[in-house]
């Protein structure tokens, strides 16, 4: 990876985030999303029981998920508007430096969106969550990377199709499964009363990102193409 | 705004089909570094996805595209800079005239960004507004951001895909003029046009496509007139 790739990685994922900041549209809606599912799903457990150390997890990941892909819709389809994708393309050394860009920068909107909400669920759900907050970060950075980096793929895909809305949660989907499977089960373990660490769960997530980060990185260039 | 080396188009035999429906059909055409190429036809000849297979934004069914230096020898591994104004203004509406000229400067890796954005600013007379978010700009003041972002990096080859658009007649006379000084300082320059005007006048040549096919070139004899009269447009 070059200082090209570098450098207009770092400025593309700068005009991300002021462009994010400037309108707050995809914070906005998935806090209040996820938000919502917390509130709706506090009403059906017994927070002082041990369910809500069982079901967290899940409940957690499920939450992130379609938050993740209210989030991941507009991410090229705002590319497409004033057909910026191509002025982007004649501009950068790199073309993988548009896909790092938006990888990156939906990471970090879900991270943050995550961390919001984690206060909400421990309050909520009455499960402590700061003793194992690093644990926590951890898994959470690690999913949220696998479901931006398969997410960023299958954007930039679906935007040029037709029924584009309905094609990217088709693909995601399923290709999520594992992630989400292995994220679940890692939260879990740390929600639990004698919080604990998959290791093989944080290794098949970290597996998962390499393998599609390369994947990205390889074939990333005809995924911007026309 | 000088190119230091000016670059020519061969097209060689391109065909570019979309499922089954033909936009280019073997069109073969060779545009010397300097030249200024005006190319005419009507709706669906054919006219943009020649300028973004230009542009290397679109991948030819068939055929190649080459791109030449004044001597005719070809580019060697690297590309000439290109600068291209599409039908879509290619600008980001929710970023300032000046953010998006400072974005694009800074992707293709300019020294000095801000000094190059306040120039064209200053050029395309939108310095006064370079705070303002290009989502409040008319049409034409869009158009005018969109000329100013293929112009930062100081294009050997210039695409222009109907760059009147949105211009009024004061803005018509500022495009002709700064198209007139690239050409004169080489830059090579393809627009797409419909019909005679100020920026048809400063073509050097005309091409004219009809259904995907390459049909007339003055070149080959036809006058620039006729090329308009018989594109029907």
């Amino acid at each position: 990876m070059g200082l090209g790739l570098l450098s207009n990685t770092a400025v593309l994922l700068g005009k991300e985030l002021r462009a994010e900041f400037r309108s707050r549209e995809l914070l906005t809606t998935t806090v209040i999303f996820i938000l919502m599912v917390m509130v709706l799903f506090s009403f059906t457990f017994d927070p002082s029981s041990s369910e809500s150390r069982r079901f967290g997890g899940g409940l957690l990941w499920l939450a992130f998920l379609f938050a993740a892909s209210l989030m991941l819709q507009p991410c090229f389809l705002r590319e497409q508007t004033n057909d910026t994708l191509s002025a982007l393309r004649l501009s950068v050394s790199d073309p993988f430096a548009i896909l790092l860009a938006k990888l990156a920068a939906n990471t970090l909107f879900l991270l943050v969106t995550e961390l919001l909400m984690l206060p909400v669920f421990a309050v909520l759900y009455n499960v402590p969550v700061f003793p194992v907050f690093g644990q926590l970060l951890l898994v959470f950075f690690l999913g949220s990377l696998g479901v931006s980096v398969a997410g960023t793929a299958l954007s930039a895909i679906s935007a040029q199709a037709r029924m584009r809305e309905l094609l990217l949660p088709l693909l995601l989907l399923p290709l999520l499964t594992p992630v989400l499977v292995a994220s679940t089960q890692v939260t879990a373990g740390l929600l639990d009363v004698q919080p604990f660490v998959q290791w093989k769960g944080v290794g098949f997530l970290a597996v998962f990102d390499l393998v599609f980060l390369t994947a990205l990185w390889l074939f990333g260039e005809y995924l911007l193409e026309e | 705004m000088t190119p230091t080396d000016p670059a020519g188009i061969r097209f060689t035999h391109i065909e570019k089909r979309y499922g089954g429906l033909f936009a280019l059909r073997r069109v073969s055409l060779e545009i010397a570094a300097g030249e200024c190429v005006a190319l005419a036809g009507r709706n669906g000849s054919g006219k943009t996805s020649l300028l973004r297979i230009a542009a290397q934004l679109v991948r030819p069914s068939a055929g190649e595209v080459r791109f030449t230096r004044a001597n005719g020898q070809s580019f060697d591994g690297a590309r000439p800079r290109i600068g291209y104004v599409a039908h879509a203004t290619m600008v980001y509406d929710e970023l300032t005239a000046e953010e998006n000229l400072l974005l694009f400067a800074r992707l293709q890796g300019s020294a000095t960004p801000a000094a190059l954005a306040e120039r064209l600013l200053r050029e395309v007379g939108l310095l006064e507004r370079r705070a303002s978010l290009v989502r409040t700009f008319s049409r034409g003041m869009r158009q005018r951001v969109a000329i100013a972002r293929a112009l930062l990096q100081q294009p050997q080859i210039l695409l222009l895909d109907e760059p009147g658009t949105g211009l009024d007649a004061e803005g018509l006379l500022w495009l002709a003029g700064t198209l007139r000084e690239l050409r004169d300082a080489g830059c090579t320059l393809l627009m797409s046009l419909h019909g005679e005007s100020e920026i048809s006048a400063l073509a050097t040549r005309g091409v004219r496509l009809d259904a995907g096919s390459l049909v007339a070139d003055t070149r080959d004899g036809a006058d620039l007139r006729s090329i308009f009269a018989l594109a029907g447009a």
